[in-house]
């Protein structure tokens, strides 16, 4: 909660510097322009969805590095089928099914083969990444759009982009999972010592199950709002490294890559945290190239202050 | 002793860790070319003696002479400069490397900065002659047999000046041809004058090769034997023969119930023989044996925690399929595993939140019911009295009594038929142990079959109605109240028979 907290605080000092820097400079805050805050929210919204399927495979105590291929291979699939006249929905909906099947794959192998989570899903990363280019022969498809499936990508009711609208139904739905119901008590114990669980007579096949078919189902949807919103698609670069800013997202967000701690309101402040973050370089004058520099540098310190804060309470219990 | 002077001598060892003496006021002597044995029940206190002669840990007071004069081991190199060697009951040996190099390895014959390959080779070739190890020695250690990985351990002991030999436990593993070989090779040794203290549970071994036996019981000297008492009833003998404490409670006589629990023709995974056996209402049966017999494998076949090769699982008569432990809770059974930080609970979760993992999908699935939860976490805090400042608190602050009455807990929440206890007592103070004594008896009188694995004699002896005994991964014998005493629980889990 200490970190979570922390994570806030650092959310609104970013947002005040990067108000007061430009308000010194300019004379006027561009960061708070709707046109600013809409752009920003949209973007939070695209990294939160699939950074939430990240957060709960790495509350269970996993890894999923597949996130960004299962993006490029739904976004893919969908503009090419979408380009022989068939309705992007349909296809959506047939793919959802497909993501499910691989994350219960990856949990699967995880499980009967006694697999690295990391393995397992490097593995996928590689593959669909492949398959996707491969369909595609690696070049661009632009989707001839529906104005409804375009909606979902950059529409907006009463001003709020749909990513972020759907970043928040969604993350509604798995706090709930998370906070009320059997499973995510499951979850979050299978995250803390999986044996312990297996010998409180739970089957943990399963609970691992839901955390790597939620994983993939949300990277499915966030495929889908990835297409909408960019209108095309690049096999080779669509969602790339997308599940590495989705592990820093839910680890700035309270995450721990042991297992069994993090919450979802945590997740989509860590998303928020890396967006604001862009968004305030772009705005300030830091040249991009730097930009992934100066996150790295931030995602360290967080990670870092959160070792040194355990490692003292971890002191106060023996003593 | 044929030498007057003797090589070895420690005496008044005294060893406390924390909230146990392992060893009070231990003293042993070996002379040269002797082959002293030293035995005594799990947790007499054997290992933690070698293991300070071989300079593991230091000792809290006592001292070691060698040749008279006062030795400190320091550390384990030091030990080894005063050329005493132990081979450990597990090898330690680097799998992927060959003989000659394991038995060279970090002390390589060197010539200059380099290792000389050809004096390791060369050296490693005499080593290997003399214990007799005949594969070739640029072998890789993980092709060998259990019996040949012991023999390079040994050259590897030779390697050094050894003058005094540990064998802990080495035939465990070995078949009995191997076992002979190894006999072989303490024989030669000790007619080149050095001498070895052998430790093991196989009384027969003993008879066979040592000189005389130290016992140790409880981390005290028990006694000493010569050659000509070296037989198993006086080494039984002199192992057990202990007060029972008065903490166990009156021992009313049970009523025996009907029969709930079966298990017939089960082998676990590595078991060495199947085991049958049944448990009534109102008893408790007790599985005894010593570490490595594996009774801990045995409870997790049981409880689907571990694969079995054969065995069916009856539960009021009816036969249960059992793959997981879903299936073994979802029958009645409930597993408090020894390892209780690793298995039995969760260290960085409530203390609600433990003792309903069992029930929770019971309440309202498929929501956790928060307020049946705490009602039930505060039900069985309060019926155990386990000592927490809030249900919320982590079970990682509590102390090692409370957190294994939150293992305990967590089961007796969702009402088992039957409850096994892997080591119910293991690292928990007096007071709590007595209570959970109490409580065993209280459940027993509800009707539960109670199935406990226990190391402690006295707790065996003082709760259960009926003992199997184990010995090497096989039933060795099922004990019945009238004939439950520490010298059969002893003879049985050694070996021997009972008429």
């Amino acid at each position: 909660m200490k970190k979570l907290m922390g994570m806030i605080i650092l959310l609104v000092v970013l947002m005040a510097f990067i108000c007061i820097y430009q308000f010194s400079t300019t004379g006027e805050a561009a960061f708070l322009k709707p046109i600013n805050l809409a752009n920003l929210l949209q973007r939070v919204g695209m990294l939160g969805i699939y950074s939430l399927g990240a957060g709960v495979v790495i509350i269970s105590g996993g890894i999923d590095l597949s996130i960004g291929s299962v993006i490029a291979l739904v976004a893919t699939t969908t503009a090419l089928f979408a380009a022989q006249g068939i309705s992007p929905w349909i296809i959506v909906a047939c793919m959802l099914p497909v993501c499910a099947l691989l994350g219960w794959w990856h949990s699967f192998i995880v499980g009967r083969f006694s697999l690295q989570p990391f393995m397992a899903t490097l593995a996928s990363l590689l593959f669909f990444r492949g398959f996707a280019r491969g369909i595609a022969d690696g070049k661009g498809i632009t989707l001839d759009a529906t104005p409804a499936f375009n909606f979902i990508g950059n529409g907006n009711i009463f001003g709020i982009p749909m990513p972020f609208i759907i970043l928040l139904v969604l993350g509604g739905i798995v706090a709930f999972i998370m906070n009320y119901t059997v499973m995510g008590r499951y979850l979050f114990a299978v995250g803390r010592n999986t044996e312990a669980v297996r010998y409180s007579g739970i089957k943990v096949n399963t609970v691992r199950t839901v955390a790597y078919v939620t994983c993939a189902l949300l990277a499915g949807i966030a495929g889908a709002v990835e297409l909408s919103y960019t209108g095309e698609v690049q096999p080779a670069n669509t969602g790339l490294m997308y599940e590495m800013w989705a592990v820093a997202a839910a680890v700035l967000g309270g995450c721990s890559l042991r297992g069994g701690e993090g919450t979802v309101f945590g997740v989509i402040i860590g998303a928020a945290l890396i967006r604001v973050m862009e968004n305030g370089m772009n705005l300030v004058g830091i040249p991009s190239d730097w930009q992934w520099s100066v996150i790295g540098a931030v995602v360290i310190c967080g990670v870092i202050a959160d070792a040194a804060h355990k490692q003292r309470q971890a002191k106060q219990i023996k003593s | 002793m044929e030498n007057s002077v003797s090589l070895l001598s420690m005496r008044g060892i005294t060893k406390r860790f924390p909230g146990v003496l392992a060893l009070d006021d231990v003293s042993l002597t070996l002379g040269r070319g002797e082959i002293l044995a030293l035995i005594g029940e799990n947790g007499a206190g054997k290992s933690t003696l070698m293991k300070i002669l071989s300079g593991d840990y230091p000792q809290d007071r006592g001292t070691i002479e060698i040749d008279g004069e006062v030795a400190e081991m320091r550390d384990s190199r030091a030990a080894i400069e005063r050329g005493v060697v132990i081979v450990h009951q597990e090898l330690c040996l680097a799998p992927n490397l060959d003989v000659a190099s394991n038995i060279f390895l970090g002390h390589e014959p060197k010539k200059g900065l380099v290792v000389d390959k050809k004096r390791l080779y060369d050296e490693a070739k005499v080593l290997c002659d003399r214990v007799g190890i005949t594969v070739p020695i640029t072998t890789p250690v993980e092709m060998l047999s259990p019996g040949e990985q012991q023999l390079v351990e040994i050259a590897k002991a030779l390697s050094y000046d050894v003058r005094i030999l540990i064998l802990d436990e080495p035939t465990s593993s070995l078949s009995e041809g191997e076992a002979e070989k190894l006999f072989d090779v303490m024989r030669m040794l000790k007619s080149e004058g050095v001498s070895i203290i052998y430790v093991s549970h196989r009384l027969h071994e003993i008879e066979l090769m040592c000189d005389r036996a130290t016992v140790l019981r409880d981390g005290k000297f028990a006694g000493e034997l010569p050659k000509e008492k070296l037989v198993s009833e006086e080494m039984v003998k002199l192992m057990v023969g202990r007060n029972i404490d008065a903490h166990f409670g009156e021992h009313k006589n049970r009523a025996r119930g009907e029969k709930i629990f079966s298990v017939k023709n089960l082998v676990p995974y590595g078991g060495k023989g199947s085991v049958d056996f049944d448990v009534y209402r109102g008893e408790v049966f007790a599985i005894a044996g010593l570490v490595g017999a594996g009774r801990t494998e045995l409870l997790q076949a049981i409880f689907g925690a571990e694969e079995r090769f054969s065995g069916n699982i009856y539960i009021d008569g009816k036969i249960v399929r059992i793959e997981n432990t879903n299936d073994a809770t979802k029958a009645g059974l409930a597993l408090v595993p020894e390892d209780r930080k690793e298995l039995g609970v969760l260290l960085e979760m409530g203390v609600d939140k433990n003792i309903t993992i069992t029930g929770l999908d019971t309440y309202r699935p498929p929501f956790a019911d928060k307020k049946r939860e705490d009602e039930v976490a505060a039900e069985y805090v309060e019926k155990l009295d386990i000592k927490t400042p809030s249900l919320t608190q982590e079970v990682c602050h509590l102390s090692g009594g409370n957190q294994q009455k939150v293992a305990l807990g967590k089961w007796l929440a969702v009402s088992p038929k039957v409850l096994m206890l892997d080591e119910p007592t293991r690292g928990i103070d007096v007071g709590s142990k007595s209570e959970i004594y109490k409580l065993i008896d209280k459940l027993v009188s509800e009707g539960i079959g109670v199935i406990m694995v226990s190391s402690e004699m006295a707790e065996v002896i003082a709760l259960a109605d009926r003992v199997l005994v184990m010995h090497e991964r096989r039933a060795a014998g099922i004990l019945e109240k009238d004939q439950i005493s520490e010298e059969n629980i002893m003879t049985l889990a050694t070996g021997g028979s009972v008429n």
